[in-house]
């Protein structure tokens, strides 16, 4: 039997409540046993029980107490990239970041395109995972974009979601047929959008800033047609669709327009676009690490983004974790691969650049990065802090002030425009199931 | 460290009759003005060369054509300098090939300008022979070289710096002062 | 003042004090190219490697023999002649190159950032001779130092910048100190090869060449690669020539006494014609005279005059 575990004097933001106030959570047997003021008074198991190898108390007082984090879209590059990351340093870094559960996306080598992928992935999560890892299948064979992978034989093994990830799925017919096809399933397709033909090798932001280096440009247009079809398509089909890491003010705008539809698409944007313009390419001097996809955009997209996370417009926000090996990043721009080792700076970067800014409370915050993503993979016991829920929870210290140094990852991944950034909120406790995996802000 | 005054050694008269002599003293040693070329060492040895072209046209009425020499390519302690010297033009009017050239410095001490100059001036074409004019000598010379003509020898220790001071490049009257450098 | 830099990667970053000591130490060297014996000694014992990930000759040579006529030991590496085919990284390149104790590497790279990278790793002073799409800091100043040395200034001149501003590092250094420098800087060429946002650089932009040429003191015509009809960016070299092409009857519209410039090499008969090209108006051969004077200065402010040590003595100057 696990040991209990009092969470005392929190300020408690439950999504599923919609409002945040102190209160103590009891936790028996890996769920939420109880949620009230005053439970951990003089008496913190509530029972006569004394803190000690049956009795764990957390001391929340200042600190912020929310369902475990959960993000929709991370790389964590096992089977074939182990270089880059592995599930166990990936998910030791998601436990830092404070998310108790990832979507690790299928982009791997091979690819998670068939049941024994799938399988696979959570093997290798029981063995090694610190936080639930939930598999994502490809939508098609080799995410080639020319056959469908075996979703339903995915989806019964095991896998949340389908997604082409760093490949959109290019033919529109086949698109169609992928959408029509998950409705049985019940899952959403998660769509990587992008038309490769108008990114033209482009390697940033088109607009002042690449005129000013000389790097070729990505239209914000390229992001948008692609969004424009799908969110066409998820009208005409009826099915769910989920756009990962819109980074444009016209994504937002077509984003209102099928949800103003009632067409049945959700979003999400990453830390990195809701905090960075284009010009940190020049500010960082060329710094591979500023290259992502979709790129950092102007500052128009990034009022938007923000205002869309105020509005509600946008669902969740993800954060599109990329760990590269440094060789990947050590070289000139165009020859860099793209992504932000994400996952151990997105609660800092949120707080900093939303919470702290009014764009988002706690939450907002809770509801974006832990209920919305449980909701968008069908987690009916995760996102929330009722009494019987998953007893995931993430503690942040509001307050904390830290500066964000590469070298101290968890991550294999070191590539973060963000490094040397002084940044507030840090995550001092995560709970898995009831198992505290981050104590103090060090790994159990 | 300062820079002390400590003594007027010439002023405007003593360097007119200095300058006047050095004139005489060139066209006695190469027995008139042909083949003769001015060269002035920026800054201090251009005046120096502009008044004896003025001096030896009086004494002559001959013209002899005058030449600027930037010497800062040929310095030796380029690359030990934390300060970078600026490049000024050299402006030559007619080859130096066969000329004899009169140098023109306004103070001769170590002999590392005119070392420097000597090279700029071979790097040209070869001249028929150079000679050296200085308005001072203050010894204290690290090679060997020596000038032709002086307007005056003056012997000095080397905490004591000698400064030239003409109406064209400093706006002020004609004068020679010893300066002493001061430990603080 | 010297150069308070090492490295000299573009003009966007560059101060107009900067740029005017350049065009000014320049201005005192050019008299060394009208020698019997174009040689000074001011960089013996310092070495310059070009570095060259793109084919030229012209700048290649034009920063060789700026090196050579300062006394510096000089040094090629070409792509098609070194371990760069064989895949090495740029990074492992330069580590090579700054273990041989090369002072200063000229680098010009397909990629933009490029001599920033390897500014970031090599203790050597870096020169970009051109990298991808982004400048080609030392064209500009040679391009600015030809007009100064016609027009006497750089001030209230209209130059007009024609052709494909797009993909052109030559255009944007120009603009960067040009507009530094107080000229009003015109840019025109098809919408295709008009990069986007390129007026926050404080020029002003046209589609109609006439209206850039009304009135210029200067126009400088880039060249166009003629791949691009390819990619779909202008139809035909035909058309193209009929819409921009730098005529006759076009520069009758610049002002009686302008001068026209291109960096080369020239397209003749597309974006310029030949027998203007070769008129009086031209200072295109200036131009390649003047890249030299223009690199020895930008030598001779990276390399002359060390990190330590005093003024002492005279060491041929002025303490007396």
């Amino acid at each position: 039997m696990k040991p209990k575990l009092v969470v005392k004097n929190g300020l408690v933001a439950d999504p599923l409540a919609g409002k945040s106030k102190v209160q103590d959570i009891v936790v028996e047997n890996g769920r939420i046993a109880a949620v009230a003021p005053g439970l951990g008074e003089g008496d913190p198991g509530g029972r006569g029980q004394e803190p000690g190898p049956d009795l764990i108390v957390i001391d929340a007082s200042g600190k912020v107490v929310l369902p475990g984090l959960i993000d929709a879209h991370t790389h964590l590059r096992e089977p074939g990239q182990e270089h880059k990351e592995d599930i166990a340093s990936g998910t030791a870094a998601a436990a830092v970041g404070g998310f108790t559960t990832v979507a690790a996306m299928p982009n791997t080598d091979p690819v998670i395109d068939t049941r024994a992928g799938v399988e696979f992935v959570l093997k290798r999560a029981a063995e090694a995972g610190r936080v639930n890892v939930l598999p994502l299948g490809a939508v098609t064979k080799g995410q080639k974009g020319a056959e469908l992978a075996e979703m339903g034989d995915m989806a019964e093994a095991g896998a949340v979601a389908f997604s082409d990830d760093g490949r959109p799925v290019t033919g529109s017919e086949l698109m169609r047929c992928a959408l029509e096809y998950v409705k049985m399933l019940g899952r959403p397709i998660i769509s990587h959008c992008e038309d490769v033909d108008l990114v033209n090798e482009g390697v940033m932001h088109q607009g002042y800033w690449s005129t000013v280096l000389g790097l070729r440009g990505v239209p914000a247009a390229a992001e948008e047609v692609a969004v424009a079809r799908d969110v066409i398509l998820a009208g005409l089909t009826g099915s769910r669709l989920h756009l990962t890491h819109l980074s444009t003010a016209g994504s937002m705008a077509l984003l209102r327009w099928a949800k103003d539809r009632g067409f049945p698409v959700t979003a999400d944007v990453t830390p990195h676009h809701l905090a960075l313009t284009d010009e940190a390419v020049r500010t960082l001097d060329y710094d591979t690490d500023t290259k992502v996809n979709p790129p950092l955009r102007a500052s128009e997209d990034v009022e938007a983004l923000r205002e869309a996370v105020r509005s509600g417009l946008v669902d969740l926000i993800a954060t599109d974790h990329a760990p590269h090996h440094f060789d990947d990043k050590d070289v000139e721009y165009n020859y860099a691969a793209s992504g932000i080792s994400g996952l151990e700076t997105a609660v800092a970067v949120v707080v900093t650049c939303l919470v702290r800014e009014g764009f988002l409370d706690w939450v907002g915050l809770a509801r974006m990065m832990s209920l919305a993503p449980a909701r968008l993979f069908g987690l009916e016991s995760k996102g929330t802090l009722k009494v019987g829920a998953d007893a995931d929870l993430t503690i942040i210290d509001p307050e904390a002030e830290w500066t964000v140094d590469p070298a101290a990852f968890a991550s294999k991944g070191r590539n973060t425009p963000f490094k040397g950034m002084r940044l507030r909120g840090r995550v001092t406790e995560t709970i898995v199931g009831g198992r505290v995996v981050l104590l103090g802000g060090k790994l159990v | 460290m300062t820079l002390q005054p400590k003594a007027q050694i010439m002023d405007k008269e003593a360097v007119d009759r200095a300058v006047r002599r050095i004139a005489h003293e060139i066209l006695e040693k190469n027995k008139g003005t042909d083949g003769l070329l001015l060269i002035g060492i920026r800054r201090r040895g251009v005046p120096l060369a502009e008044r004896l072209r003025a001096s030896i046209r009086e004494i002559e009425g001959a013209e002899v054509p005058l030449g600027v020499l930037d010497i800062t390519l040929y310095r030796d302690d380029l690359t030990t300098r934390s300060d970078q010297p600026q490049v000024h033009r050299t402006e030559i009017p007619e080859s130096v090939k066969g000329k004899k050239v009169i140098l023109c410095d306004d103070v001769l001490y170590t002999g590392r300008t005119v070392r420097a100059a000597m090279d700029a001036i071979m790097d040209l074409g070869r001249p028929k022979a150079i000679q050296l004019a200085v308005l001072i000598d203050r010894g204290h010379r690290e090679l060997p070289i020596r000038a032709d003509y002086v307007g005056k020898n003056v012997p000095t220790s080397s905490r004591e710096v000698i400064e030239v001071k003409f109406r064209e490049t400093d706006q002020t009257e004609d004068k020679v002062l010893i300066v002493e450098k001061v430990e603080e | 003042m010297p150069l308070n830099r090492k490295d000299v990667l573009t003009l966007e970053d560059m101060s107009v004090e900067e740029m005017t000591l350049i065009l000014d130490t320049a201005d005192s060297l050019k008299e060394i190219l009208g020698r019997d014996i174009k040689k000074v000694p001011t960089l013996r014992g310092r070495s310059v490697m070009t570095l060259f990930y793109e084919p030229s000759t012209r700048t290649r040579t034009s920063f060789e023999m700026a090196g050579k006529y300062m006394s510096a030991d000089t040094a090629n590496i070409a792509t098609t002649t070194s371990a760069v085919v064989k895949g090495e990284t740029l990074k492992d390149t330069a580590w090579t190159v700054e273990a041989m104790g090369i002072d200063c590497i000229v680098m010009r790279h397909p990629i933009a950032g490029a001599p920033h990278f390897l500014a970031r790793i090599c203790q050597a002073s870096i020169i970009n001779a051109g990298d991808g799409m982004h400048e080609h800091p030392t064209q500009g100043l040679l391009d600015m130092f030809s007009i100064r040395e016609r027009k006497g200034t750089l001030r209230a001149l209209k130059v007009a910048i024609v052709g494909d501003i797009l993909h052109s590092r030559v255009a944007r250094s120009n603009i960067w100190g040009l507009t530094k420098m107080g000229a009003d800087v015109w840019v025109t060429g098809p919408s295709t090869l008009m990069p986007p946002g390129i007026e926050r650089t404080g020029v002003r932009t046209t589609f109609r060449v006439e209206e850039a040429i009304e009135g210029a003191d200067v126009v400088m015509v880039l060249r166009l690669q003629l791949e691009r009809q390819k990619k779909g960016l202008f139809p035909s070299i035909r058309e193209y020539s009929r819409l921009f092409g730098v005529t006759r009857e076009r520069l009758a519209l610049a002002k009686q006494d302008f001068i026209l410039m291109h960096p080369g090499p020239m397209n003749r008969g597309v974006e310029i014609a030949s027998d203007v090209a070769d008129s009086e108006y031209s200072l295109i051969t200036d131009q390649v005279t003047n890249g030299v004077a223009v690199r020895m200065a930008v030598l001779y402010l990276l390399l002359g005059g060390g990190p330590e040590g005093s003024a002492q003595a005279e060491g041929g100057g002025e303490k007396r």
